[in-house]
């Protein structure tokens, strides 16, 4: 690691000459919000936000997208045969991700890259990813990434973390893809005398950070115990099954897999789909093994706070970004559904 | 406010404690400014809990469908339309309900009121009016009139039209709103320039379904758009598939729709969702002179046949 310095009035050029060499992607107002979108050639990324409608993680795995296609055509030689759609994996940065949404990267890359399993297109293109982090000088109220285990100013997943001085960023360069990406920018002014000034912004941010959960006790929990808890049914009396917690999430992993034929031609895609969705545990034969909303919403908690804290021993599936409790349309929130849990005594009442 | 929370803890722990009901569907304060919580409460001990204010915009209608249980439900005007077409639809009979109805005035946007204090919004109190947004540093007092939901800002039926006791004197209705001004400037544009406004739309749309499920009119067993045998709809967010489950769903909901705003205030990445529905509800009104909800004795125009029937295709 070491920390340079770039000043604001060189942003522009630098963030310029990086174009010809990654398809750049970035912070963008639309309407009312901002999500991550392609930056286009002399775009700048918007890095006055807080935090995005949609997480970023469509940039390493987008919500639909096709992965083989066939013909039917019984005349043709290679019919009913799947073919693999060729990609782009040519290089790709996201400037301005904030700290907790790169975790959540990693984050999912349990589930698609692991001995067990390779997912390919996910392995590619997070391998083609260089993410410059922007750390937040003021997180927002419904922000809990401190206590979710990453952080404001959390450089641990980031190529390249910047931290905002006003006229200009320090930033910490991570890797090797973060002095790849430095380098292309022509940033190189050394910064290392004011490494502490990251620190004590660090500090401050998270010291504003008042919102918090506590999942210390989550794995010692039995896990039919908690499943069979009392409360459920209260926590998900409101909830409308409609999945935005799901989708807005940069941890779910989720996925459909379709099949779209018109005529003859045929193509094999892939969708986010979302355990609030009755479809999707539906079996072929009819049979529902979470047939109502209390099981679907037990599942979502249950997965992110005990059973990927169970299988990984790597903290809980969630990074604290606080984009479920701020859209969820009927107020279920998160930190609420963890403290009951973190809390739960098996016969003591405590909904 | 406070005294509506007051009058409905009152009815609510009546009803819990001489058995009237099973249990009292309502709100519980958010853990956010500007959103409560739909909650249920089956103990008299603790109505407590249910509060009431003008960020309680949910539809509790939403909530009753296939219940087998007694229910106390708090309803405002639109919930209340909503709880008449479910009985009148059978999701729910009228001798489970105890309907508390509360004379509305409007309920708050809270995605307006982010974007017209600009700042992160940390506590929020309202009285005579006017609402009282705090933040870090800031504090700003907003006319609760210009901060209304879209729908609640020309909303005429604000009393509820069906209820076993209601908790106020009834409110003013509005009479100077233009129920359809946004539907008449779409018909008024050109073919092209319609298409290209319903593309901008729609644009954006992430295919979540939060605008069908929280409808109280969307209860169907299997939505057609989740049918696999046969499939219906695509399932990724191609622009055709996105566009039939919009215009399908609309359809599904003409002289069914009480202009709740629900499907609007749940959507995600803030589709104005209800500019599908509003062009049906105006055609209704003007062809039918119907309005839905209003009463448990008339047929909707769209499931009932009269022999009178003026058109001739129908005949
Ligand atoms: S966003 Fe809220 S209502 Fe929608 S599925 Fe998630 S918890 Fe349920
Ligand atoms: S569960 Fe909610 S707070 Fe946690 S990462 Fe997902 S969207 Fe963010
Ligand atoms: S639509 Fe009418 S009754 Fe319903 S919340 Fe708005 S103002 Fe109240
Ligand atoms: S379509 Fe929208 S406005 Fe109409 S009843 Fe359903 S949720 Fe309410
Ligand atoms: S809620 Fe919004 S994003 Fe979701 S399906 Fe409806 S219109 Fe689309």
């Amino acid at each position: 690691m070491r920390v340079i310095k770039i000043d604001k009035k060189d942003w522009e050029s630098g963030v310029g000459k990086l174009s010809g060499d990654y398809s750049l992607y970035g912070p963008v107002k639309q309407g009312a919000f901002h999500n991550f979108a392609p930056l286009e050639k002399g775009q700048m990324p918007d890095l006055d936000y807080v935090n995005t409608r949609m997480s970023p993680k469509s940039v390493v795995y987008p919500q639909c997208e096709t992965m083989f296609e066939y013909t039917l055509d019984e005349n043709q030689p290679d019919h009913h045969v799947n073919k693999e759609i060729p990609k782009d994996y040519s290089p790709r940065a996201i400037l301005g991700i904030r700290p907790c949404d790169v975790k959540a990267i990693d984050l999912v890359n349990i589930n698609f890259d692991n001995p067990e399993y390779q997912d390919p297109w996910w392995v590619q293109r997070r391998a083609a990813l260089t993410t410059v982090a922007l750390a937040c000088n003021n997180p927002c109220s419904t922000c809990f990434c401190t206590s979710a285990g990453t952080g404001p100013f959390d450089d641990s997943s980031a190529d390249v973390l910047l931290a905002d001085m006003g006229d200009y960023y320090l930033a910490k360069v991570m890797t090797e893809k973060g002095e790849a990406l430095v380098g292309k920018a022509g940033f190189d002014q050394d910064g290392s005398a004011e490494a502490g000034a990251i620190d004590d912004a660090a500090k401050a941010a998270e010291a504003k950070i008042t919102s918090k959960i506590e999942t210390d006790k989550l794995g010692d929990k039995v896990t039919t115990e908690l499943y069979d808890a009392d409360f459920w049914e209260d926590v998900a009396f409101a909830c409308i099954n409609c999945g935005t917690c799901t989708y807005l999430c940069p941890t779910c992993w989720c996925f459909d897999i379709q099949d779209e034929v018109q005529g003859t031609d045929g193509c094999r895609m892939r969708n986010w789909d979302t355990c609030m969705s009755a479809l999707f545990t539906k079996h072929g034969t009819g049979h529902n093994p979470r047939p109502n909303k209390t099981a679907r919403v037990r599942q979502r908690f249950m997965h992110k706070l005990k059973y990927y804290v169970d299988k990984y021993e790597n903290g809980i599936a969630c990074v604290g970004c606080g984009r479920c409790v701020q859209q969820c349309p009927v107020n279920i929130d998160i930190r609420r559904v963890c403290d009951l849990m973190n809390r739960f005594e098996p016969g003591k009442e405590c909904a | 406010m406070s005294e509506y929370a007051e009058k409905i803890r009152g009815i609510a722990k009546k009803l819990l404690d001489d058995g009237t009901v099973d249990m009292v569907i309502g709100f519980r304060k958010g853990t956010m400014p500007l959103i409560n919580e739909p909650c249920f409460v089956k103990d008299a001990a603790k109505v407590d809990a249910l509060i009431w204010d003008s960020s309680c915009g949910v539809n509790l209608a939403n909530y009753l469908p296939k219940r087998k249980e007694k229910i106390g439900v708090v309803a405002k005007g639109c919930d209340s339309r909503n709880i008449v077409t479910h009985i009148v639809e059978n999701q729910i009979t009228r001798e489970q309900l105890y309907i508390i109805g509360v004379p509305c005035t409007g309920m708050v946007d809270r995605r307006k009121v982010r974007l017209a204090v600009g700042k992160e919004i940390l506590s929020v109190s309202e009285a005579d009016g006017k609402i009282t947004v705090t933040g870090d540093g800031y504090e700003e007092v907003l006319d609760k009139q210009e901060m209304l939901q879209d729908n609640c800002a020309i909303c005429v039926h604000r009393n509820p039209v069906i209820s076993d006791e209601v908790i106020a004197d009834p409110v003013e209705e509005q009479t100077d709103v233009d129920r359809y001004a946004d539907v008449k400037a779409v018909e008024a544009m050109a073919p092209e320039a319609r298409w290209n406004h319903f593309e901008q739309l729609l644009d954006g749309c992430i295919r979540c379904y939060a605008c069908r499920n929280a409808c109280p009119l969307c209860y169907c067993p299997t939505c057609f758009v989740d049918e696999s045998q046969p499939q219906w709809v695509g399932k990724s967010v191609d622009k055709t598939d996105t566009r039939t489950f919009h215009f399908l769903r609309a359809y599904h909901c003409a002289g069914r729709c009480t202009d709740c705003g629900a499907c609007e205030r749940a959507c995600p990445v803030g589709i104005p969702v209800r500019q599908f529905t509003k062009k049906l509800e105006k055609d209704c009104k003007e062809l039918f002179d119907w309005e839905a909800g209003m009463s448990l004795d008339v047929r909707p125009p769209l499931d009932t046949y009269r022999p009178e029937d003026p058109d001739e295709f129908i005949k």
